[in-house]
């Protein structure tokens, strides 16, 4: 299969130093491409959403699942990664 | 990238409860038939197993890769009274041993079909199956069993409604020891449908393919917060359209999974099941949706009306976003497994003969719901009659699930825990239908024109 995938990660809790590069650090170590990043801070809430293409991926998602959950535990923040297959069949005709 | 649609579906997973409820495979047993019953269980072991043996594994892995909660994985297999029809002289609980074995085997956490279709009389294999369901459910673990009695083609077979209020009876007795919880694996429906991925009434019907994947989604919890959102002073009208926009989106997940279980595990997809299905965790409640419409609790008057909206918005909000719907597809009011209901049946606010009435509206029957010990064989029959009367009359899918709580009053309470929950004992209406239930026979078919 050459279709590129895409994945969602998000990021939720309390705002701190570092967290944009850890994230993007676990994205270089397991070789996904960062295609689109926002970020707000609503009352001291961190709110990050990551695109990101896992084609190329060392790993498979449901790895990267457990590996993301783990490092959201350790930083005290929720961050899931979703096949992005999940947002578009939800939210588009 | 729409960061608030992103937002939206991940708020929906983390704190309102919204799930995929099962992947339920189908398989047909009917190649299994063999004089011998220990050949026969046998073949019905192997097939299961060589059929469902990637089935959990599957499931967890779609379940990380989209990131949604799949709670249940579970299988449905063709009614086992007609491959019992095969060994007469032979009792069918084997065959409910080789199933329970099969489930433990494969990792489900049910397996449904351990049932008979007797709208219209009885065949081999079929009265053997009735008169062996306490035996077999108290046996086993993982089985569950239903028995269709009627349906609005047929009429309802009254014999057959006789028997089971004798066997509901008699199945709780035999699990007194473990808060009766055989009763709770136990349904008699009207109308049936054949490819219902729900427990505990799910069989994979003669009219199906060899084996198919079925999937109920779920997501009371999803909708309740969504009225609580919209805010006071929406009408009706835009209360039903919030609905729809909600099942809409539950649903497309459900076909997604769906889709995804067909291709990892090569069998057809089936259906998407389109119910609400509520769980005793807090706000995953059917009741809290009815009473967020501005009911003080669930059993009110208004009660029908609300849960009729709600009903039908779930079907138009869903059939638009699956491919194939089906099952039982609508809004479940099972008792002991919805703390709004539970609250509700312990205030003394829902009757069973309010719920009774729900059940004319809703998607199922009279489900979960707990009576007192003593209840009389022929009330059960009684309760289940006037059930099938409604589904029969309706042309719809209803069906009876009561526990007779052995040794409690009305008051006292059950608990099953895990999903099936724990519900008040209620009360029941003691005068005698004695003499209407034992005289048997068929009630015939309805008319189908002059509806009124």
């Amino acid at each position: 299969m050459n279709k590129t995938e895409k994945a969602v990660i998000t990021v939720i809790g309390k705002d701190m130093v570092g967290i944009l590069a850890k994230v993007s650090a676990m994205c270089a170590e397991k070789s996904m491409n960062v295609l689109e990043v926002t970020q707000s801070i609503l009352q001291d809430m961190f709110v990050m959403v990551m695109l990101v293409d896992i084609t190329g991926s060392t790993a498979a998602i449901a790895q990267l699942a457990d590996e993301f959950d783990e490092l959201g535990k350790s930083l005290n923040l929720k961050i899931h990664i979703m096949h992005e297959d999940i947002f578009n069949s939800m939210h588009k005709i | 990238m729409n960061t608030k649609e992103i937002l939206e579906t991940i708020n929906m997973i983390d704190n309102e409860d919204l799930d995929v409820r099962t992947i339920t495979m189908g398989i047909s047993l009917l190649d299994c038939m063999d004089p011998s019953v220990e050949k026969a269980a046998q073949k019905v072991y192997d097939k299961i197993c060589r059929y469902a043996e990637n089935l959990v594994k599957t499931g967890e892995d779609i379940s990380r890769q989209y990131g949604i909660p799949i709670i249940n994985k579970r299988i449905s297999v063709t009614p086992i009274a007609m491959v019992a029809g095969a060994c007469p002289t032979a009792s069918p609980v084997h065959f409910a041993k080789a199933l329970d074995r099969a489930a433990k085997t494969v990792g489900v956490n049910f397996i449904g079909g351990y049932s008979a279709l007797v709208h219209k009389g009885f065949a081999p294999g079929d009265y053997a199956l009735l008169e062996s369901i306490p035996e077999a459910l108290s046996e086993t673990e993982f089985v569950c069993s239903s028995v269709n009695v009627g349906t609005t083609k047929a009429g309802i077979n009254m014999d057959a409604v006789e028997k089971m209020g004798r066997i509901v009876k008699r199945t709780a007795e035999l699990t007194a020891h473990r808060e009766c919880i055989g009763a709770a694996k136990l349904v008699v429906f009207c109308n049936a449908p054949e490819d219902n991925p729900f427990m505990a009434g799910a069989f994979h019907g003669p009219g199906e393919p060899d084996c198919v994947v079925n999937v109920g989604v779920s997501g009371p919890g999803v909708v309740r917060a969504a009225i609580q959102k919209s805010g006071e002073g929406r009408n009706l009208t835009e209360i039903a359209e919030l609905i729809k926009r909600t099942a809409f989106k539950i649903t497309r997940m459900g076909q997604l999974v769906a889709q995804e279980a067909s291709r990892r595990l090569c069998v057809p997809f089936g259906i998407v099941d389109l119910s609400l299905a509520p769980t005793p965790a807090i706000g995953d409640s059917v009741a809290y949706i009815l009473e967020g419409m501005g009911l003080e609790q669930c059993g009110a008057h208004g009660t029908t009306a609300a849960l009729a909206l709600l009903n039908d918005a779930v079907k138009k909000g869903g059939v638009m976003a699956s491919s194939s719907v089906g099952g039982l597809s609508g809004a479940f009011i099972p008792v002991t497994e919805d703390a709004g209901m539970i609250e509700a049946a312990r205030s003394g606010c829902l009757t069973l003969t309010k719920l009774e009435a729900m059940t004319a509206v809703c998607s199922v029957g009279l489900d979960m719901i707990c009576i007192p010990g003593h209840t009389p064989p022929e009330i059960i029959s009684a309760i289940i009659a006037d059930e099938a009367a409604i589904g029969m009359v309706n042309s719809k899918t209803t069906a009876v699930r009561v526990i007779p709580a052995i040794g409690r009053e009305a008051g006292e309470e059950l608990d099953f825990g895990g999903l099936l929950g724990r519900g008040p004992v209620m009360e029941v209406n003691p005068a005698s239908p004695l003499e209407f239930i034992q005289r048997g026979g068929r009630i015939p078919a309805p008319l189908q024109s002059l509806k009124n």
